[in-house]
């Protein structure tokens, strides 16, 4: 393994020689392991390491980037990224401004989990496979867990230097029901920046997965339509990423005029009892870091404060561009892809609702929990709930097939009309997309919330 | 290369050399404007070995890390897999055409001025159009050798023209999307920005559907993002195996409707899906998946052919460095002989689909799609009247398939993995806000 330390040192000397508005660079080095198995079988056991890095150069407005894994010859990267920016070049650049910092950031973690021995981690999934399995009517199942460590060091032109390094562990459970040609199918997705004890005693709750797989076989499937609808914390935390999250990101607006007067801070979107936070600097989550990858520092920022839209996420030229702060919010999922505007640990935060208050008065609706995962596409959004059940006088009733809700974000926010007081920020396995960097390590949380007027698909 | 395996091959019985090498350029524009160039190389080479009759794997991007690559295979070779298959000995692959070195020689600036082209056509028509997009070309280089001495390499070039526009009034957002790829360099940008145009012209006037089942029109765009993932993974010859297929049990039967023709080509020249051998090294081939609605085959690899006591179909593919995976290619499905016009006309009213969002996320292994319908159009007495939205399709693609009213006269490419023509069903559920 190439020493990146080394390599970054002589770098910056480098970064200094050229003449562009802004450069920066990022060297990584990482190990992962992975477990996978599908069925009763172990499907894939694996070890891999990866270096790289990357070069980006501003020059009047332009941006160039060059990735790469071979280290050898980094002042031709360089120059090659400024020629490209300057090819690219139109007009002035645009760059919040920021003193430079050095810094080092260890991974956090007491054990580094890549080196476990794949023999203790392969003996506690074998424990859940064989959960699973003696489930009566599961059909199949698949179990994926990966852990990995890297370390990342961002350089730049002004004379940042900084090391971080993050761990992370995840692990995805699926199983699979079947009766009749019917098939249903239930998932456990467990995240954590880096620890494998939370991966671990996850019996009854892999349990509980199981069970409920086979249960949705034999549960009607939801009338398609409108309804009062109240969704779980994991689900609240996903809608607060996906249909609200996704819209603060400036890059998405802050070169689209007509955007920028619907997202205009200030405007009331939800009632005073809502208030949506993108923070990275929340500790521990798979969200959380120091410094985003433009050396920015991280913050608790609010998007929503008492209904009222306060703030969006930035990237440098973003945050300048638009004249609003910075919130260190430019994310790569690795040294292949530039920073873009990303959020980090995005949730709802705590109302005053009690959850039996909040389904109390609806005489029929629908309880959604759980996520398969989402979309969206800038005001409309859909997410597929994994678990839902019937809401009858005030009580949880029937168990339904997966439900998929869908709707406006805008109509939805104004539509929440309780908020409950029992926030959950959860680390799942997978990770956001944008563009084409996937999957992004964040988190998503929230209480329960209760939902007006909420469009069911069914049949 | 040679070195990894002669190193692996003290260490283990079997051995397999996987090499895969690429170089991209790329153009990226942002808000009509140019943004960014970028190129990105990138090298990986993955270990796979068989010891005491397991499989051990490993990947790293440093190709002179034998020694490294072999430790760390042949520790998870004690945990691995039963290797029930044989790596293949040497071959004679199929000639496939996948390299035009003419991509090569398309200068950045060139690309620069495609994008342009593209994104001009388009705010010609719609002024206020924001349109993001890019323009990119790459080579990639695919190596194997094992130590049965088969031993596979080819070249393949890419080019491909995205673009997508967003188009905002108030709150309501329209967005219009297309792309085109080839492994020759695309020279005509008309491909992509008439589709675009077709789909800004229909979102011009606005129409609502009630929530009722009614007749639907998939385009091929509206095939790819809401039924073709549950199709994949259908055929995939180790959800057969594991029993988690509805149509597993079924070969030779009867599941959908006789108008329904579907293979797996990656044979078909210049087509950026297509390669002469897949990454174990077993020849290509075009697979008959379902040929007058009765199932015929599914895909495989070698070990997961193996287990299920069949050939593997050329099939594995690696993803992210992982071990490989049967997995499509190219998807192609015959036209029929309905042309477009007709079907439309054949609607008294109906919904034509052109992208469904979020219709994966539900249970894909079980058929079911359900998703918003992000663009669509309502069809009253045979014509295409309006965009609609806040409105929802529910399905399952056995149930749906099984009964086709027609197929288009006319395939169109996808992105790189299907090649379709548009499907006529005749009720399918649509739930809508109206």
């Amino acid at each position: 393994m190439p020493d990146i330390e080394a390599i970054a040192s002589e770098l910056a000397v480098e970064l200094k020689k050229y003449q562009a508005d802004y450069l920066e660079a990022h060297l990584e080095e990482g190990q992962t392991s992975h477990i996978a198995y599908r069925g009763k079988e172990l499907d894939s056991i694996g070890r891999s390491t990866a270096v790289g890095g990357n070069v980006r150069a501003l020059v009047k407005g332009g941006w160039g980037f060059t990735s790469f894994n071979n280290l050898e010859g980094l002042s031709d990267r360089i120059a090659q990224a400024v020629e490209q920016a300057r090819s690219a070049s139109s007009g002035k650049s645009s760059l919040f401004p920021m003193k430079p910092v050095t810094d080092n950031i260890p991974a956090g973690v007491d054990v580094n989990p890549v080196t476990i021995p794949l023999s203790e981690k392969k003996q506690q999934l074998d424990e859940y496979k064989e959960i699973i399995w003696r489930t009566p009517q599961i059909q199949t199942s698949t179990i994926n867990y990966s852990d990995s460590r890297r370390k990342v060091i961002y350089l730049n032109s002004a004379g940042s230097h900084i090391v971080q390094e993050r761990a992370d562990v995840s692990l995805l459970i699926l199983a699979i029901a079947a009766k009749d040609g019917e098939v249903q199918q239930a998932f456990l997705s467990i995240g954590s920046r880096g620890d494998f004890n939370a991966v671990r005693n996850l019996h009854d709750k892999v349990e509980t997965k199981a069970r409920h797989a086979v249960e949705a076989l034999a549960a009607p499937q939801a009338k398609g339509g409108e309804y009062t609808v109240v969704v779980d914390p994991m689900l609240a935390g996903v809608f607060a990423h996906e249909a609200f999250g996704h819209l603060s990101e400036s890059d998405f607006v802050y070169e689209n005029e007509r955007l920028r007067e619907i997202m205009k801070l200030g405007k009331q979107f939800g009632g005073k009892h809502l208030n949506i936070v993108d923070s990275a600097a929340l500790p521990g989550y798979r969200g959380s870091y120091k410094y985003d990858d433009e050396g920015t520092p991280s913050a608790k920022n609010y998007l929503i404060k008492e209904g009222k839209l306060v703030g969006r996420l930035h990237s440098r030229e973003t945050a300048m561009k638009m004249n609003e702060p910075l919130t260190g919010n430019a994310r790569a999922i690795n040294y292949r892809y530039p920073p873009i505007v990303r959020m980090t640990n995005t949730y709802i935060e705590s109302g005053e609702v009690s959850f039996e208050d909040m389904i109390a008065d609806i005489k029929e609706g629908i309880y959604a929990k759980d996520c398969f995962g989402g979309t969206t596409a800038m005001e409309m959004f859909t997410f597929s709930a994994e678990e839902a059940y019937m809401i009858r006088d005030g009580k949880i009733a029937e168990t339904l097939r997966p439900v998929v809700l869908t709707g406006n974000v805008f109509n939805t926010l104004a539509n929440i009309d309780a908020i409950g007081n029992d926030l959950y920020i959860h680390d799942g396995a997978g990770g956001c997309g944008k563009g084409e960097q996937m999957p992004l390590p964040v988190s998503t949380g929230g209480p329960h919330i209760r939902i007006q007027k909420c469009l069911i698909g069914g049949s | 290369m040679e070195q990894i395996l002669s190193l692996a091959k003290k260490a283990a019985e079997e051995a397999e050399v996987f090499e895969i090498s690429s170089e991209e350029t790329r153009v990226r524009f942002e808000a009509n404007k140019l943004k960014q160039l970028q190129t990105r190389q990138q090298t990986t080479v993955a270990l796979r070995i068989i010891k005491n009759g397991k499989t051990g794997y490993a990947t790293s991007t440093e190709i002179g890390d034998g020694t490294g690559l072999v430790n760390a295979a042949v520790e998870t070779a004690e945990f691995g897999t039963t290797a029930a298959f044989q790596l293949p000995g040497p071959t004679e692959y199929p000639s496939v055409n996948i390299y035009d070195d003419a991509v090569n020689s398309v200068s950045a600036r060139e690309m620069v001025a495609l994008g342009e082209e593209m994104i001009t056509a388009l705010t010609g028509h719609t002024p206020e159009l924001i349109c993001e997009g890019s323009v990119g070309r790459s080579v990639i280089n695919v190596s194997i050798i094992n130590s049965r001495g088969g031993q596979a390499a080819y070249r393949k070039s890419f080019f491909g023209l995205d673009i997508e526009g967003s188009l905002i009034e108030d709150t309501d957002i329209l967005f219009v999307a297309d792309s085109q790829n080839s492994c020759h360099p695309l020279a005509e940008t008309s491909t992509v920005t008439t589709e675009v145009l077709r789909q800004l012209d229909l979102a011009k006037k606005r129409a609502t559907v009630p929530s009722k089942s009614m007749p639907v029109v998939f385009t091929p765009n509206g095939i790819a993002s809401g039924l073709l993932l549950p199709l994949m993974s259908a055929f995939n010859g180790k959800t057969v195996l594991e029993g988690a297929s509805p149509i597993g049990n079924k070969q030779g039967k009867l599941v959908f409707d006789k108008k329904f023709n579907l293979h797996d080509d990656p044979t078909l020249v210049y087509r950026p899906g297509s390669r002469p051998c897949d990454d174990e090294g077993v020849s290509s081939r075009r697979t008959p998946l379902a040929e007058n609605g009765v199932i015929v085959e599914f895909l495989y690899d070698l070990q997961t052919g193996a287990l299920a006591g069949k050939q593997s179909t050329g099939n594995g593919s690696r993803s992210r460095g992982g071990l490989p995976s049967p997995s499509a290619t190219a998807f192609t499905i015959a036209p029929g002989d309905t042309a477009y016009d007709d079907i439309i006309k054949d609607i008294k009213e109906g919904l034509l689909i052109d992208f469904l969002m979020g219709a994966s996320q539900g249970n894909v292994l079980g058929g079911d799609f359900s998703g918003n319908v992000l663009l669509g159009f309502k069809i009253e007495n045979g014509e295409v009247v309006g965009r609609v939205k806040d409105t929802m399709v529910s399905g399952n693609i056995y149930r749906a398939l099984k009964d086709i009213t027609a197929i288009g006269s006319q395939a169109r490419w996808v992105g790189s993995s299907l090649l379709t023509p548009p499907i006529y069903l005749p009720s399918i559920a649509v739930a809508s806000k109206g």
